[in-house]
């Protein structure tokens, strides 16, 4: 068990947001923190903040300094990156800071704000700096690209089917239509998926998140704070994070992300919990494959059965397992460094019984999994509503 | 004039020829003139075309690393790169040392970018020559090479193709001895690209007599005599080849009976190669001669000159050439293009 | 692809030049100064012959900056008969031809442009071995 707790959470909702900024939504996402967990900027010691690519998308670095003194908070701040999963990177450090005793309370920020950008060319390019630069994306992978390389690979060695992974997005997209917050609440088919346009064959367009803006945030405390904010802090049971190589070329399996494997264990023997012991799951859907290797690599099913057991409905809300009760990254967006802030916020709001029409009912035990790159970085986080 | 006693020549000759194929009826269908009539009129079936990945460096690398596989050298013993053409990717840059890095003689060789219109080609085998001889270095590597362009509607563009030749000059395990060369040069503006042109200009029908036949005959015309020798003395003869019509005319000119001729005309399947042209012209007929063969070689560059050439054929040729492709297997490895989908590969769609 | 960045790297994109442990034998590509096995710095230079196979591949039909007039276009995991794998494009081949355990070699191609005034990167792809005649 980590010695921290969560105490309140706020975010902009998840969409393409021409009208407002990188600094824009950062305030709104703060504000609705501050008062969520009835804190004044004065009672935080710090702020970490993770975007995967400010400077890319936005010709904005050194954000630490731009955000927390627009919104009034001048605690020292740090910017953490590790592409998409930026945001629960930004999380881990800010725990890590508060176990090693320099800060009582800190103010975690996910942000991107990637709409800036208009043609998707730039898009593409900016996101494909979480690849390896010079030996993938530099002889012209895309993310959609790299995917569909694990995709084909997975098919070819396991048997799944262009079905199983389009399952994942119909299932995320229905999740996504219990979720005011999620940037699509339409409800998709089969049809609409495996009929949609190639992105990077055998990838669609309905195998792909899309590309978002947003800002989440979140406080979190030492544990013996945490009631002075909330009479429901939601605890962080157990964290863990893992790499591998950046290039998918360099790894030992292709179809197998390690780098999840590694988190996983690591988060599970803090949090002392086994796969079972998990209620539901927020996991990194960046695309269709990347649910079903999350499915495997965790330790949901069997590997290479991920997309038979999405299939089959194992993951649909308040079956099995719930998986992406948000309506993960497919439905609920992919604005990159936001992304795993999003996800703990979701994990805070069902294990408080806040999801509304999304709210599952076993709600003991809840993960987050956030990915950064190929897979190249996985954090794992484990929460829970008892102490 | 080439006429000591020691024996230089090609110790190992490669060729790419891109598989993209463009029919030149297809051309005439565009412009609404009578396909069957141009083409029978250049004796040109089909043009090569270039993928949208290939430029005159590739395909320069390509042809490179094939003479390099047949001749058995190491690669750094190449002391000599010289890249002739007119469709250098870069105005400023040389290709040559792009081809150099690639394949492998970097960094301690000398480079260089030659132009000559189509016979930019044959002048860095001369230089390679020279250098050679000369005992200045042991192993040059000469290289025509040309992704043409012909200004759409215009009557180069049934034949404005892609291919280029590599060949190894040195004096160890020759496999072609090249016994003498000369050259007839004068000032002929027949065709011209103006510097940022996007396309050639040329002087119609002035590219003939006065530029390609009477180039082309002089030269051929002095070596023998210089040589004493007439055509019965040689197998093979290989004229630039800017379509099947030019050579067959100046061969019949001549005196070269048409069976000497017609193995060389690789033009008829796969159109002009420009910088190329004559090079790829010499490696088909290198590609089936004996040894003991003669060969009469003479290029022509607009502008103009021709470089002639008089070569013996050797032994080791027929296990060097072995397991290294062919002009005829570059020409029999084609894909068809229609009209569009050439102009998507020449470039001609504006995209930005 | 800024000049540098391109530049550093000629003898692996044009002619596949890695490394080999000299004291292990492990190869890398591209070359690594290191080696992780067994802790050493001695190498030498080792250029692979070019011949391999797919691991796996896709169509791109939304590329990067500088790729856009090529799609689409196959993109592919290559394992050098060697050993070590790379990320590459593969040519001169018809798209239903692509296959998982297809044998490759090396073609020397352009890799991307930077607009119509910019450098021209140049290295390494792959396409069906044998060429041009595929036996």
């Amino acid at each position: 068990m980590e010695e921290v707790a969560i105490v309140g959470v706020g975010n902009t909702k998840v969409g393409e947001w021409y009208d407002n900024s990188l600094r824009g939504l950062t305030d709104e996402a703060i504000a609705k923190t501050l008062q969520s967990a009835n804190i004044s900027p004065k009672e935080i010691d710090a702020t970490f903040i993770g975007p995967m690519s400010s400077g890319l998308f936005n010709q904005q670095e050194h954000i630490s300094a731009l955000i927390g003194p627009h919104s009034g908070i001048f605690a020292p701040a740090l910017r953490v990156e590790s592409a998409c999963a930026s945001g629960s990177s930004a999380l881990r450090v800010a725990m890590m800071s508060i176990e090693a005793g320099y800060y009582n309370t800190a103010l975690v920020i996910g942000v991107e704000k990637m709409t800036d950008l208009i043609d998707i060319g730039e898009v593409t390019t900016a996101l494909g700096t979480a690849s390896d630069g010079e030996w993938e994306l530099g002889v012209g992978a895309t993310f959609p690209a790299l995917f569909a390389l694990v995709m084909r690979a997975h098919m070819h060695k396991y048997g799944s089917t262009l079905e199983e992974f389009a399952s994942v997005a119909v299932k995320n997209h229905k999740n996504g239509s219990l979720n005011p917050d999620a940037q699509f609440q339409k409800l998709v088919s089969m049809e609409t998926v495996m009929n949609s346009r190639i992105i990077a064959e055998p990838i669609r367009l309905f195998d792909c998140s899309p590309v978002s803006d947003g800002a989440a945030a979140l406080i979190v405390t030492k544990k013996d704070l945490a009631k002075k904010y909330t009479d429901d802090p939601v605890y962080v049971k157990g964290t863990g994070s893992g790499i591998d190589h950046i290039a998918l070329h360099n790894r030992k399996d292709i179809t197998t992300l390690e780098s999840t494997k590694r988190a996983t264990k690591e988060a599970f023997k803090r949090a002392k919990i086994k796969v079972k012991d998990i209620d539901f799951i927020e996991v990194h859907d960046c695309f269709t494959i990347a649910e079903v290797l999350a499915l495997e690599d965790i330790g949901f099913c069997e590997k290479g059965k991920g997309g038979k057991f999405s299939l089959e409905g194992e993951t649909a809300l308040n079956s099995t397992i719930s998986v992406n009760p948000s309506g993960g990254l497919k439905a609920k967006g992919h604005p990159v460094g936001a992304t795993g802030i999003y996800q703990v916020i979701e994990v805070f709001k069902q294990l408080r019984n806040e999801a509304g029409k999304r709210q599952v009912t076993k709600n003991d035990i809840g993960v987050t999994h956030n990915i950064g790159g190929s897979g190249a970085t996985s954090v794992v986080n484990v929460f829970s509503r008892g102490d | 004039m080439l006429m000591d006693t020691t024996k230089v020549g090609i110790v190992g000759f490669g060729v790419y020829i891109p598989r993209f194929r463009i029919k030149v009826e297809e051309i005439a269908r565009i412009w609404g003139q009578p396909g069957e009539a141009v083409r029978k009129g250049l004796g040109v079936e089909e043009k090569s075309i270039p993928d949208m990945d290939e430029d005159t460096i590739t395909i320069s690398v390509e042809a490179a690393r094939n003479a390099v596989k047949m001749a058995g050298i190491l690669p750094e013993d190449i002391e000599a790169v010289y890249v002739g053409s007119e469709s250098h990717p870069y105005a400023v840059k040389p290709s040559a040392t792009i081809v150099s890095e690639a394949v492998g003689a970097a960094p301690i060789t000398t480079a260089a970018d030659l132009e000559f219109a189509c016979k930019a080609g044959t002048a860095g085998v001369q230089m390679c020559l020279g250098l050679v001889k000369s005992g200045i270095i042991n192993i040059g590597l000469a290289i025509g090479a040309d992704c043409s362009q012909g200004r759409p509607g215009d009557a180069l563009e049934y034949t404005a193709s892609a291919g280029a030749c590599a060949l190894l000059i040195g004096m160890d395990n020759i496999l072609v001895n090249i016994e003498h060369t000369e050259s007839f040069t004068t000032d002929t503006p027949d065709f011209w690209r103006r510097e940022g042109a996007t396309y050639p200009s040329h002087g119609g029908r002035f590219t003939g007599e006065p530029a390609y036949f009477r180039h082309i005959t002089n030269a051929a015309e002095n070596i023998m005599q210089n040589t004493n020798t007439t055509p019965d003395d040689y197998d093979y003869v290989v004229f630039h080849e800017p379509n099947s019509k030019f050579p067959l005319a100046t061969a019949k000119k001549l005196g070269f009976p048409k069976e000497k001729i017609v193995p060389s005309l690789a033009v008829r399947y796969i159109g002009n190669t420009y910088s190329a042209s004559s090079m790829i012209g010499l490696a088909a007929v290198l590609d089936i001669a004996k040894p003991g063969d003669r060969i009469l070689m003479v290029s022509y560059g607009s502008g103009s000159g021709s470089d002639a050439f008089i070569m013996n054929v050797e032994k080791g040729i027929v296990e060097s050439r072995k397991g290294i492709p062919k002009v005829q297997e570059y020409i029999n490895n084609k894909v068809y293009l229609d009209y569009s989908m050439y102009t998507k590969h020449r470039g001609k769609i504006k995209m930005n | 692809m800024s000049v540098p960045r391109f530049w550093r790297r000629i003898h692996s994109l044009y002619r596949l030049e890695g490394t080999k442990c000299s004291k292990c034998g492990r190869l890398y590509f591209p070359e690594r100064n290191r080696c992780v096995d067994c802790n050493t710095y001695d190498k030498e230079k080792f250029i692979f012959s070019g011949n391999g196979k797919i691991i796996t591949y896709s169509w791109v039909y939304t590329p990067p900056k500088g790729f856009k007039g090529g799609i689409p276009y196959c993109l592919a995991i290559v394992e050098l008969e060697e050993g070590p794998r790379l990320t590459t494009q593969i040519v001169a081949v018809e798209k239903k031809k692509v296959k998982i355990g297809m044998p490759v070699e090396f073609s020397f191609r352009k890799i991307s442009a930077e607009g119509e005034e910019g450098v021209i990167t140049y290295g390494f792809k792959f396409r069906p071995k044998g060429y041009p005649t595929n036996k």
